[in-house]
């Protein structure tokens, strides 16, 4: 996608399990806070699931929102709800500044509105039909997020979900770039919501053998790279960007964080669920993101990674690095203290990404002590890294082999 | 009309919709005084049965224009 268009960020909104908003959550990160704790739920003893640790939000989104406006709202819908509106205004955006018609939304989630389902089913099974909520559908639906948001905004040029499972944020991403970029769009809200920390899903993972089991060491039981890992924290979130054409931004005046350079995605047709080992998938979307973002490989000093904490996924992620850019980019893991937020883990890291390079500073990976040696790349470690960046990549993988890379540079 | 069964329509109404208690009076339409969708007035119905041991029919429920009419509808059927 070749056309003269530059997409640039121009408002950010998070919550997290380390901050109710960007700022709180970035300073948490660069603080070595974790945002992992104990789940304290009766589902956890009931089913004797082997996972009792979630990374949660630290403020819970019906405390900002007004109750009714929450109780029509799936809690995936409401993060998103909460994050979007930080976002729009930090963007500096308010009712005239778009033309409607010119706007779109793009909210992925990986796996939608499953609290909602399984309350609304044990309401069926248990008290029958009467008591089953209307709002049930547009609650549970995997375009909920988005549509509310869209909605709210009244975004007329689209309204989109990606759905691919822990990629879904970056995708949305990717695909505000392509509106961006062909012309449909001036503006667009994109990121994503997730918000499934229920018994179904952890025992889903758990028996899927991905999740970390270090029940007794919540803060350390997300670390990616380090040889002592044994799988990723469930987290909840959402991550929020505002991005525009850089001369209609400019036109109105709007601060610009950074630039949306390239997007890479590509999908591995390995495995439902592991990550081809030789990261051949992963390294063209890599590498993709540089080719229509016309970086040099070596302009680009550092990788956000999606390492998860898998035994795994982590090293097969450090050859697709290698094989797109090379060994000289500076790594990071935000997992580590973030835990692993799905649907909303590429957008909040993409939201870190662009810290990074605005900062010049790259957080450390928490939990990483002792490196794995199959890594044998830059990680940084033990605490946060000042580096001028000209050009940085943010990866996000998800179940199904779906790869998306965003290349980032300044403003 | 029952101040009863207004003021404990007025409860769920606020519970439901966000809509103060003192704002749902008898000449109050649902839908273009207050801004209740549909969805809404299905939540609102099935807690009125609930709590006045009445059945609302989805036909009936259809002709519950304004708070009046239901209060009406509520006392006369209960």
């Amino acid at each position: 996608m070749s056309s003269d268009i530059d997409v640039v960020i121009t408002g950010l909104g998070a919550t997290t399990p380390l901050g109710g908003d960007v700022t709180s959550t970035w300073d948490a990160l660069l603080a070595g806070r974790s945002g992992v704790r104990p789940l304290t739920h009766d589902w956890v003893e009931k089913y004797e699931l082997p996972v009792k640790i979630a990374s949660q939000l630290v403020v819970d989104p019906t405390e900002v929102l007004p109750r009714v406006e929450a109780r029509r709202l799936d809690r995936s819908e409401q993060v998103a709800i909460v994050a979007s509106r930080q976002a729009w205004q930090d963007a500096g955006h308010s009712d005239d500044t778009v033309d409607r018609q010119r706007l779109a939304v793009i909210i992925g989630t990986g796996i939608g509105g499953a609290i909602t389902l399984l309350t609304q089913d044990d309401l069926l099974e248990q008290q029958g039909l009467r008591k089953v909520s209307p709002l049930t559908v547009p609650m549970l639906m995997p375009n909920g997020p988005a549509a509310h948001v869209g909605l709210e905004l009244k975004a007329q040029a689209g309204v989109h979900a990606p759905v691919s499972a822990c990629a879904s944020g970056a995708e949305a991403i990717a695909w505000a770039y392509r509106m961006i970029k062909s012309g449909e769009a001036d503006v667009v809200v994109a990121g994503g919501a997730e918000a499934c920390i229920t018994a179904i899903p952890v025992a889903g993972f758990s028996q899927a053998r991905t999740m970390s089991t270090r029940n007794d060491e919540p803060e350390k039981a997300s670390r990616p790279f380090d040889t002592g890992r044994d799988g990723f924290v469930l987290g909840e979130g959402a991550g929020i960007m505002v991005l525009e054409r850089r001369e209609f931004a400019e036109a109105r005046g709007a601060k610009i964080y950074g630039r949306l350079a390239g997007i890479g995605t590509s999908a591995d047709g390995y495995h439902i669920t592991a990550p081809d080992p030789e990261g051949v998938g992963q390294s063209r979307a890599i590498a993709a993101s540089l080719r229509s973002g016309g970086i040099d490989p070596s302009d680009v000093g550092h990788v956000n990674c999606h390492a998860t904490s898998t035994p795994v996924g982590d090293v097969a992620e450090t050859v697709a690095i290698r094989k797109a850019i090379g060994d000289h980019p500076v790594l990071t893991a935000p997992k580590g203290a973030l835990g692993h937020l799905l649907g909303a883990a590429g957008a909040v890291e993409a939201i870190v990404t662009v810290l990074s390079i605005r900062d010049g500073v790259v957080p450390q990976t928490l939990n990483l002590e002792n490196l794995d040696p199959a890594v044998s790349l830059d990680v940084v470690a033990g605490e946060p890294r000042k580096i001028k960046l000209d050009a940085a990549v943010n990866d996000s993988f998800g179940f199904g082999g779906h790869n998306v890379a965003l290349a980032f540079t300044p403003a | 009309m029952s101040d009863n069964v207004l003021s404990g329509l007025a409860e769920i109404v606020e519970e439901v919709a966000g809509v103060a208690a003192d704002d749902v009076t008898a000449e109050k339409s649902f839908v273009d005084d207050l801004d209740i969708d549909s969805l809404s007035m299905v939540e609102i119905a099935v807690q009125a049965e609930d709590k006045f041991g009445v059945k609302i029919p989805d036909d009936e429920l259809a002709n519950l224009k304004t708070v009046g009419d239901a209060v009406n509808y509520i006392t006369s059927n209960k």
